[in-house]
């Protein structure tokens, strides 16, 4: 360890992969911010994962590309990695790491908060129950999103999740309130393009100077992923919870970030999980969706929508499976109705929104729309297996009623689930065809709406 | 003589310390300077391996580490019910007025308050031979439970010599003194029990009572008995949660203990938010009052979420020596066997299958056997029992992994939730082939005693139109329903009707959440005289067609939700209103 104008630098003993052990520690602290230094006076970041015994071991986020053995420093920092927060981050963009992009100076901070943040206390929680009008009428009507939940997309390659996203964004209000709103961004590892179709979609929606922005596209540095979200949910929770805003999250695309933590693992020599994705990758991820949510006796709340690829469409593997056991349900995009030119191409089936049946109903939405929505589902549901069927047998093995199904699943598709880019349903034209769907079924059918709505809304013969 | 060491290595949840020869295994230590709880897991020469409990982030070589002496307890006492823990029995409401709405490190609180009063009633007097487990006066702890206030299981035994009389005491009050061999032992209200020693009880007994939970697909089909073990693996989305809220909400036990266990913050909110309204259906009394959650979610420290499991099923334990019927949940054990991945695998221990620790069978094994219904030690007799009730939550849904597997070794009841059945909005969505309960034989004879003699056969007709129509579907898969003749394409009907109107039940529905077990009975027995009957009026010559628009079907499949429980009067009013219909479509009077 040498000693320069106060500050202490220690030797790097081993480079592998993203890590570098350093040598001769007297007094790094785990998860301690190092800034790593070349002869060339270049500076990295990195954090201490492991130190004991006079070593400690140091993920560089910029990834060890060009260093060297003797030419490199370390110093340790003596803090945790903060971010700098304040007011003025609203329409400015960032770096993976939460360093000004946009050619403007950094924001004058008005604190400097951990960026791991700490969790919320359970009992401290206010049960998200504020509908969010979306807008898209297979969301608000199928799978509610309220203010406080974690709400992923689960895609697949080249599908047209970021659209949806998009438009979420653009669209996203809750009926009847003035309330203050945000959007922060996160880019993780995607190719330029798509954060840039992301930025200009807000910007032509005039919602950028309401947004932050933190670009970590697909040609800068992998670890710095594992920062990427951690910093756009610092802000986002600075901006709900101390300045009452109510800020939605896109984070795009979860899948990179995993494939971020496993290359670490791997370089740490760790014994895998599944597919090689370290066990600790559900308690990881839930130290990020878990940040959304709200807060008793605080105006604002963090509102999750991260977006992930699924490897090869599957949603058995470890990325998908684990988010989906973390959020609050999930938006399924489906490959067969993409490619039959649908939009917004969601799989009802197999998407679900847990916080829905306390968001929706009398006094939100309208005392009907949980009734209404199953049979829809239900309808959906024995359609697809008519489908199937009618792949077999044909349509003449098929029953009358049989038929009738058939029919509600076209109607369903093309009514319903299609609608424009920009068009914005509200929750009553939404609930006007989820009815009409109903209407193509026979009264005997109708077997989980009571009564009542029946007699009210049901416009069959 | 406390172990005084420093630290030398720390990985995440993971710490050495040096100097730590007086430390004992399992001991609670204090870690570093911001006095972090942590608990001993391995010992080897002066190095003790700590698990913190708390986030570990700023921590450093050289920070001291203090035992306590003591191994990983929780405090017994009234004030308990009602509480919200963290996985080591902190309770977070005190937390949160230390540290705000985020949770902070190194809190030190009680897990009751120590100052409240409690009004104290006797039951011994001067000059008792009382044993461990001695029940010494009760506490009325709230509106629902009657706190009996027990020696300490391990206590040596001995003669009362002194004992207050009836009033109000706080827990630190002398309340009783015992002697025995001239040593004299005082005791409180309250005492301390290390969570991962199972409490001493005098015997078992076979579990033979159902445990009611006013669903029907485990009520009527897979039941569980009081002091039996279930599990319920699911996929994401298969409504692992909302069935055991729905048990945790409904079952006839007096006491509830809810661990949340690396799961979601909102859960444990909506917990929070929902009990104290919710009434329950035996007693009309708020549901919080027999309620004891647990929450170590998902992003807090994943040590203390090990722990989590054994301070739940210890506090059930001691409610279960009172004499009660105790249900714990525990959502989800996948994740607490995940802890025990993260923790072996920071020991570098050798791994067995998928990562996780060879002692990973012998782990469940150990936690399901301290279910059971038992007579409790000390007098007076007392009979209770603690039911174990774990989610899985398999990786992919894959029911081979080794967390599943393993399980099910240990258990007797098993709800295999299908994505499936979930994705086609059948809720609750258990799979009604590959479920079973090893408690069927057991507990039918309650059922044909309290309910109807008929209960077994009845429950067995519906299930083999089940099992029929399992099989007819591959048919009907291959060649379309058209090619079944009448009577097969009616089984096909009756099995739809028996899954929409019978398995399928609207938690969110204020009158189908809770199903009392005659309405479930009589239900079941509307569609197998409606199956019966629709094969007489087949045989007589009726079309299918006739039967499928009979008036009657959409009134049988809502009637869980049309009709209350203490409407059964309309259930026979429709049994006869669908004889009557027969009788028109058939021309002919069908008998019963």
């Amino acid at each position: 360890m040498t000693t320069e104008g106060g500050v202490q630098y220690s030797k790097i003993a081993e480079i592998k992969g993203p890590l570098v052990v350093v040598d001769d520690v007297e007094n790094a602290a785990f998860d301690e911010l190092v800034e790593i230094e070349t002869n060339e006076g270049e500076r990295r970041l990195g954090k201490v994962l492991e130190v004991g015994n006079g070593k400690a071991i140091v993920q560089v986020f910029e990834g060890t590309t060009g260093l060297s053995i003797s030419g490199t420093n370390a110093k340790f920092v003596g803090k945790v990695m903060e971010m700098p927060v304040s007011k003025e981050v609203l329409g400015r963009v960032f770096d993976g790491l939460g360093r000004p992009k946009d050619g403007l100076p950094d924001p004058i901070a008005d604190k400097f908060v951990d960026i791991n943040g700490e969790p919320m206390n359970p009992e401290q929680r206010e049960y998200p129950k504020d509908f969010i009008q979306t807008g898209v009428s297979v969301i608000d009507g199928l799978m509610t999103l309220v203010r406080g939940q974690k709400l992923p997309i689960f895609s697949g390659s080249g599908m047209s999740h970021n659209l949806l996203a998009a438009q979420i964004a653009r669209q996203a209000s809750v009926v009847g309130t003035q309330d203050d709103f945000a959007v922060v961004f996160a880019a993780i590892g995607v190719q330029y393009s798509e954060a840039e179709y992301f930025r200009r979609s807000l910007e032509d929606s005039g919602a950028l100077k309401r947004s932050v922005l933190f670009l970590n596209t697909a040609d800068d540095p992998a670890i710095e992923r594992i920062i990427t979200p951690r910093v756009a949910l610092t802000v986002a929770e600075y901006l709900a919870f101390d300045l009452g805003i109510h800020v939605l999250v896109v984070m795009t695309d979860m899948t990179n970030y995993a494939e971020a933590l496993r290359e670490i693992s791997a370089a740490r020599e760790e014994v895998p999980g599944r597919k090689g994705y370290p066990g600790y990758l559900y308690t990881d991820l839930s130290t990020i969706y878990e940040r959304a949510g709200k807060l008793q006796g605080r105006k604002g709340s963090v509102t999750q929508v991260p977006i992930l690829s699924m490897p090869s469409d599957d949603i058995t593997h470890p990325i998908p499976d684990l988010t989906g056991y973390i959020t609050e349900g999930q938006v399924v995009v489906g490959r067969d109705l993409f490619r039959q030119g649908i939009y917004p191409p969601i799989n009802i089936l197999m998407s679900l929104s847990r916080l829905m049946k306390d968001g929706i109903g009398e006094g939100s939405t309208r005392e009907d729309h949980s009734e209404v929505a199953n049979q829809v589902y239900d309808a959906y549901s024995r359609a697809q297996e008519v489908r199937a069927l009618a792949g077999i047998v044909g349509k003449a093995g098929l029953t009358e009623i049989d038929l009738k199904y058939m029919d509600v699943g076209d109607v369903f598709e093309k009514e319903f689930l299609s609608q424009a880019t920009d068009e914005n349903r509200t929750i009553e034209e939404t609930l006007g065809i989820l009815w009409k769907i109903v209407s193509q079924l026979p009264k005997n059918e109708i077997t989980k709406i009571k009564d009542k709505f029946v007699d009210q809304y049901y416009k069959g013969k | 003589m406390a172990a005084q060491g420093k630290i030398v290595w720390v990985s995440g949840p993971a710490v050495r310390a040096d100097g730590m020869s007086d430390a004992k295994m399992y001991e609670t230590v204090s870690v570093g300077n911001a006095k972090l709880i942590g608990e001993v897991i391995r010992l080897t020469g002066d190095v003790a391996f700590i698990q913190v409990y708390e986030s570990t982030s700023g921590l450093k070589p050289g920070e001291p580490v203090v035992g306590t002496g003591n191994p990983l307890s929780v405090l017994l006492g009234p004030g308990i019910i009602g509480q919200l823990y963290d996985g080591i029995q902190r309770p977070l409401k005190e937390l949160s007025k230390q540290s705000g709405s985020f949770i902070g490190r190194g809190i030190v609180t009680t897990p009751v308050d120590m100052t409240k009063k409690w009004h104290f009633v006797p039951t011994v007097s001067v000059g008792d031979e009382v044993t461990g487990g001695n029940v010494l006066g009760t506490v009325q702890e709230t509106d629902l439970i009657e706190h009996s206030i027990m020696i300490p299981p391990d206590h040596k035994g001995g003669k009362i010599t002194n004992i207050v009389s009836e009033g109000d005491y706080d827990l630190e009050t002398e309340i009783a003194t015992s002697e025995k061999d001239g040593e004299t032992i005082s005791l409180k209200m309250y005492h301390k029990w290390p969570v991962r020693k199972p409490r001493p009880y005098k015997s078992r007994y076979d579990p033979t009572v159902p445990l009611l939970t006013g669903q029907r697909v485990i009520d009527t089909f897979f039941p569980i008995a009081k002091g039996g073990t279930g599990s319920i693996p699911g996929a994401f989305g298969t409504g692992k949660t909302v069935t055991l809220h729905q048990i945790a909400k409904w079952a006839d036990s007096q006491v509830v203990v809810y661990i949340g266990c690396g799961e979601r913050g909102n859960e444990m909110t909506e917990v929070l938010v929902e009990f104290p309204h919710l009434k329950d259906p035996r007693s009309g009394k708020p549901l919080m009052d027999r309620t004891v959650l647990v929450a170590n979610t998902s992003n807090m420290p994943v040590a203390a979420r090990e722990a989590s499991i054994y301070t739940g099923v210890t506090i059930a334990e001691y409610y279960r020596d009172m004499g009660k019927d105790v249900v714990l949940v525990a959502d989800s054990t996948s994740r607490w066997a995940e802890s025990l991945r993260e923790m072996s695998g920071r020991l570098e221990e050798m791994p067995a299958e998928e990562g996780y620790p060879s002692y990973l069978a012998s782990r469940l094994a150990e936690f399901y056997e301290r279910a059971g219904r038992v007579r409790a030690i000390g007098s007076p007799d007392r009979d209770g029992s603690v039911t174990l009730i774990g989610a899985v939550s398999p990786s992919g849904g894959d029911f081979t992994e080794p967390v599943t597997t393993h399980t099910m070794r240990f258990i007797k009841t098993f709800w295999a939730l299908d994505a499936k059945l979930a994705y086609s909005r059948h809720y609750p969505s258990i799979n009604w082939m590959n479920s079973y309960s090893g408690y069927l034989a057991d507990i039918a004879k309650w059922w044909s005693e309290n309910i109807d003699k008929d209960w077994f056969e009845t429950r067995s007709e519906v299930y083999g139109i089940l099992q029929r129509e399992d099989t007819l579907k591959e048919i009907v898969r291959l060649l379309g329903p058209e090619a079944l003749p009448d009577e097969e394409k009616l089984i096909l009907e009756v099995a739809r009707m028996v899954k929409i109107g019978l398995l399928q039940q609207n938690s969110f529905d204020d009158v189908d959440t809770f199903c009392s077990p005659e309405k479930q009975f009589k239900l079941m027995k509307l569609l197998v005289d409606f199956y019966n009957q629709g094969q007489q009026a087949i045989k007589a010559g009726t079309s299918l067609v006739d039967i499928r628009t009979m008036s009657i079907i959409p009134s049988l499949l809502k009637a869980r939700m049309d009709i209350k429980d203490d409407e059964m009067p309309k259930l026979d009013q429709l049994e006869k209103e669908m004889q009557e219909q027969f009788k028109s479509i058939t021309g002919v009077k069908v008998s019963n």
